[in-house]
C-alpha cells in the first residue's frame, strides 16, 4: 500500500507530501504521525504540503486532527507550503483550519517549530501562553 | 450552451476518484483553465466524489466541455449514482449539516466553488450533482 514517509530529525519529525492524497493515505499517515510522535517524544511535527495541489474538507480535517492529537502527545504542528491556489480554495470552501500552525516553507516551518521548543524550554513555565 | 467533448467515467473506488481528478486535470489544462479556477473545481468534484462513495456506494460521472460563446468555455461534471438518496436536500445544502461524521461542508462547500450547481435526489433511487466552473469565472 501507498504510504508517505515520515523521517525524523531531532526532535522533530519530517514529513514531506509528494503524492495527492487521498482518503486512505491521509488516514494511514495521521494515524503513522502519531505513532511515531509516541515513540520517539517528538516535540514538533512539520507537514509540508507545497506539493499538493488538492486539500479538500476530509484531508483538512485530517490536518486538523493530527494538530490536536500532537498537541495531546506534547508536540506542535506546523503545516508548511500550501499552494496560494488551496489557500483560496479552502477559504471559499468555508474550511476553518484551527489550531494547525501554517509556515511559507520548509524553512520557516522549522524557524517556528523551534522558537515553539525554545519559548516552552526557557521562557514560559506557564502553561500554553501562545496566542496564535 | 454546446458540449464540446464528453466522457463517462466509472466510480467504485478511492483509485477511481484519482482517475476522474487526473482526466479533469486534462480538460482544463487542454481549455486553458487559470490554475485557481482548476483547484476549485476540482476540489469540488473530490467532495462530491467522496460522497458518491461513502454514501452511494459509487456511481459515474459525466465529465463534459461545453462552450457558451467562442470566449467562455467551461468544464461541466455530473455526479450521478444510485444510492438511497438524500432525505433532504436543503438541510443537505446548510453548512455543518451531515449524516456522517464529516464536517458537513461538502456539498455546500462544492457550491461555492463553482459556477452553476444544481442537485436533484429522489429517496430509494439516487442523487444527481451536476457542476459547472467557466474558465474565466
Amino acid at each position: 500500500m501507498e504510504k508517505i514517509p515520515i523521517l525524523k530529525m531531532g526532535e522533530f519529525l519530517l514529513v514531506t507530501v509528494q503524492v495527492d492524497l487521498y482518503d486512505r493515505i491521509a488516514l494511514g499517515l495521521e494515524s503513522d504521525l502519531v505513532n511515531m510522535i509516541s515513540k520517539h517524544g517528538s516535540k514538533g511535527v512539520l507537514i509540508d504540503i507545497s506539493a499538493v495541489s488538492i486539500v479538500d474538507s476530509f484531508m483538512g480535517r485530517i490536518l486538523g486532527n493530527i494538530a490536536q492529537m500532537s498537541k495531546i502527545l506534547d508536540a506542535h504542528t506546523v503545516v508548511a507550503g500550501m499552494q496560494p491556489a488551496v489557500a483560496i480554495t479552502l477559504i471559499e470552501l468555508g474550511l476553518p483550519m484551527t489550531g494547525v500552525h501554517t509556515a511559507l516553507n520548509v524553512e520557516k516551518g522549522m524557524d517556528l517549530l523551534r522558537e515553539k521548543l525554545f519559548r516552552m524550554d526557557v521562557i514560559s513555565p506557564l502553561p500554553d501562553a501562545d496566542t496564535e | 450552451m454546446l458540449t464540446l467533448n464528453k466522457e463517462t467515467i466509472l466510480i467504485k473506488t478511492e483509485q477511481d476518484a484519482v482517475f476522474l481528478r487526473n482526466r479533469v486535470t486534462e480538460y482544463a489544462n487542454k481549455i486553458k483553465m487559470g490554475l485557481v479556477n482548476q483547484t476549485k473545481l476540482l476540489t469540488a468534484a473530490s467532495e462530491l466524489v467522496r460522497n458518491m462513495i461513502r454514501y452511494a456506494g459509487g456511481g459515474e460521472v459525466l465529465c463534459e466541455v461545453v462552450s457558451e460563446s467562442i470566449l467562455q468555455t467551461g468544464i461541466r461534471l455530473t455526479f450521478i449514482d444510485k444510492g438511497p438518496g438524500i432525505k433532504n436536500v436543503e438541510m443537505a445544502m446548510k453548512d455543518g449539516f451531515s449524516t456522517g461524521k464529516s464536517l458537513g461542508i461538502g456539498l455546500p462547500g462544492a457550491r461555492r466553488l463553482v459556477n452553476v450547481f444544481a442537485i436533484s435526489s429522489e429517496m430509494g433511487k439516487g442523487t444527481r450533482v451536476s457542476i459547472l466552473k467557466w474558465k474565466n469565472g
